[in-house]
């Protein structure tokens, strides 16, 4: 059984004042997730990354298809106790506390007081909100409300867990916390489907992946298959001289001087054999052959060109450097 | 019924409890809220000040104001907290997250629509307690023989009928902003639910509105309005409780009955609708 499973779930909005005409947000998607997988929902902006989490949580309702969680219709009151939810940029009750949100959404769950208290303060310690906890949510910050929303959509111990966009409006620290989070989550074998434009962070933490691009899935598979062509090769050399680097780097696609003495060249995948017998002879010392992977952000680019003509635009979050995951 | 269609009732009804606990501890804390109680209790005492400006009317002055203040500021608070029940939710989107949780949508709108109810209720009182205690303030400030001349006394119990009747109606215009707000903007919800509530009180008019236009058709559309929108002049009793006339029981059952009646029908139609809602 598919943790998550869509078939044919098609969404049209009816846009415009006067003259009425259909939208259509969600395109056929047919969709299965495996039960303990991490699945990155990916697409530029548009594309209909919320309007299917929204389907999957029956905040709006499909123009045709099913979709299934755990089995059961999306949106029945058995798959609600079984899974969790964070929105895009949520928004709380202004004049509640962080503790009192998620103790009232625990209570939700039928969760005895002592459970609900236990659960609430675990929860908070695990996404970073200190003290705060008993101020009103109206206080805080973009990030700081992403937190308790990542909070609250784990206070039933989910199955299976949807996140739109859970990395948005965090610092790095805020980032890596929730990345720490999805990947415990994936080592207590629960399903997580997250939909991002940190194709860094995506890169990640997903096992697998789809990409979605105007309502239409265009590619879906494992992370590690979608990255296994190789791009080529970085050849690492000391001490080639300035004759050498005229002869030898202007085959190479490109050579860049990385320190002193050292320059990295990278090189087509089949002439790594040709490059290294050339640097030997011209006096030169190697120091490294490394296969170079395509990134997340790479293919995502790639496939968006090719569906629709031009660049795919993944936010300027994506290419936010940061310290690399801790697994 | 079975053991397990009573379980799930229960089951069902805690959570409508939750949702309508969340609502009034939210709402209790809304700024909003608090400025309109308190500005309503400073008018309830300030008609003490007033009374004394009046000869020998200063106790009806007192009564008429205190229950106008509830009245309206009741009328404010149902208006402004009721459109919030679900235009805001909607709009600020903290209704996705609800939502996901356990929750059907039809425990939603019970459940906001009870938290409101329950806010208003304490609200009023606090209301009431104020006004009762100006008016036993001044009703110990007179003499026996100045208060002999009173048509009721300062502090007469028949004034928690007219409270009563505004409680109804109070709740009666709060399912009217829930039902508009289940489909519209808060700001639309509002006005239109302000806008209900003067058309409410003139309602009676247009039964017999054949008797000033000649066009059939027009006295058929006014009669279809009438028995459509609420007719909220039944609830205001003010003048006769002012003026020691009694309200019977018959009347406060019958008029409780219909306010009760609307809205259960105001709620169903929320519930219907709301139900098939996109949240886009």
């Amino acid at each position: 059984m598919s943790a998550i499973r869509t078939d044919g779930l098609t969404k049209d909005f009816s846009v415009g004042f006067w003259r009425k005409r259909t939208h259509r947000a969600l395109d056929q998607l047919t969709l299965s997730v495996e039960p303990g997988e991490v699945f990155g929902f990916l697409g530029p902006n548009g594309a209909g990354k919320t309007t299917t989490l929204k389907l999957l949580m029956q905040l709006i309702f499909p123009t045709s298809g099913v979709a299934e969680i755990l089995g059961r219709p999306a949106g029945s009151i058995d798959v609600r106790r079984r899974v969790g939810y964070l929105p895009e940029t949520p928004y709380f009750y202004d004049n509640l506390t962080a503790e009192e949100l998620l103790l009232y959404f625990a209570k939700l769950f039928g969760y005895a007081p002592a459970d609900r208290r236990r659960r609430v303060d675990r929860l908070l310690d695990e996404v970073g909100i200190g003290p705060e906890r008993r101020q009103m949510l109206r206080r805080f910050s973009k990030g700081m409300l992403q937190r308790v929303g990542v909070a609250q959509a784990l206070v039933n111990d989910p199955e299976v867990v949807f996140l739109d966009e859970p990395m948005s409006g965090l610092d790095p620290i805020g980032r890596r916390q929730i990345r720490e989070l999805i990947l415990d989550l994936r080592r207590q074998g629960r399903t997580v489907f997250f939909s991002s434009h940190i194709l860094a962070d995506a890169e990640s933490i997903c096992s697998q992946a789809g990409v979605l691009v105007a309502g239409r899935l265009v590619s879906v598979g494992r992370v590690d298959e979608m990255l296994a062509f190789e791009r080529g090769w970085e050849l690492v050399v000391a001490d080639l001289s300035e004759a050498a680097q005229q002869a030898i780097g202007g085959r190479a696609r490109r050579i860049t001087q990385i320190a002193l003495g050292r320059h990295a060249l990278e090189i087509a995948p089949t002439e790594s054999d040709q490059f290294v017998r050339d640097c030997i002879e011209s006096g030169a010392h190697i120091v490294a052959l490394n296969p170079l992977h395509a990134t997340l952000e790479e293919f995502f680019l790639r496939v968006v060109q090719d569906e629709t003509g031009h660049e795919g635009a993944p936010s300027d979050d994506s290419r936010a450097t940061e310290p690399p995951p801790a697994s | 019924m079975t053991a397990s269609a009573t379980g799930g009732l229960m089951a069902s009804l805690r959570v409508v409890g939750h949702v309508a606990v969340h609502v009034f501890k939210e709402s209790v804390r809304d700024r909003i809220l608090y400025n309109l109680v308190i500005f309503a209790v400073v008018l309830i005492i300030a008609s003490y000040l007033m009374g004394q400006m009046t000869a020998g009317q200063d106790v009806k002055i007192i009564k008429d104001l205190g229950l106008a203040a509830t009245s309206l500021f009741g009328l404010f608070i149902a208006v402004f907290l009721g459109i919030g029940l679900v235009s805001k939710e909607v709009q600020r989107r903290s209704i996705y997250s609800l939502l996901a949780k356990p929750v059907t949508r039809l425990q939603f709108v019970l459940g906001k629509y009870a938290g409101l109810v329950l806010t208003l209720a304490v609200n009023l009182a606090v209301m009431i307690a104020a006004h009762y205690a100006v008016l036993g303030v001044m009703s110990w400030m007179e003499s026996p023989e100045f208060r002999a001349g009173w048509e009721a006394p300062a502090t007469d119990p028949a004034m928690l009928k007219a409270f009563f009747l505004i409680f109804v109606q109070l709740m009666l215009i709060t399912a009217v902003a829930l039902f508009f707000s289940t489909f519209t903007s808060a700001a639309l919800s509002a006005a239109l639910t302000i806008g209900l509530y003067v058309v409410g009180h003139f309602n009676a008019d247009l039964r017999n509105f054949e008797a000033v236009v000649d066009s059939p058709a027009a006295a058929a559309l006014a009669r279809g309005f009438y028995y459509a929108l609420p007719n909220l002049a039944p609830f205001d009793v003010k003048t006769a409780v002012v003026h020691a006339q009694p309200v019977p029981w018959g009347y406060m059952a019958l008029t409780t009955a219909y306010g009760v009646a609307y809205v259960g029908a105001l709620l169903l139609a929320s519930i219907v609708i709301f139900s098939r809602r996109d949240f886009k």
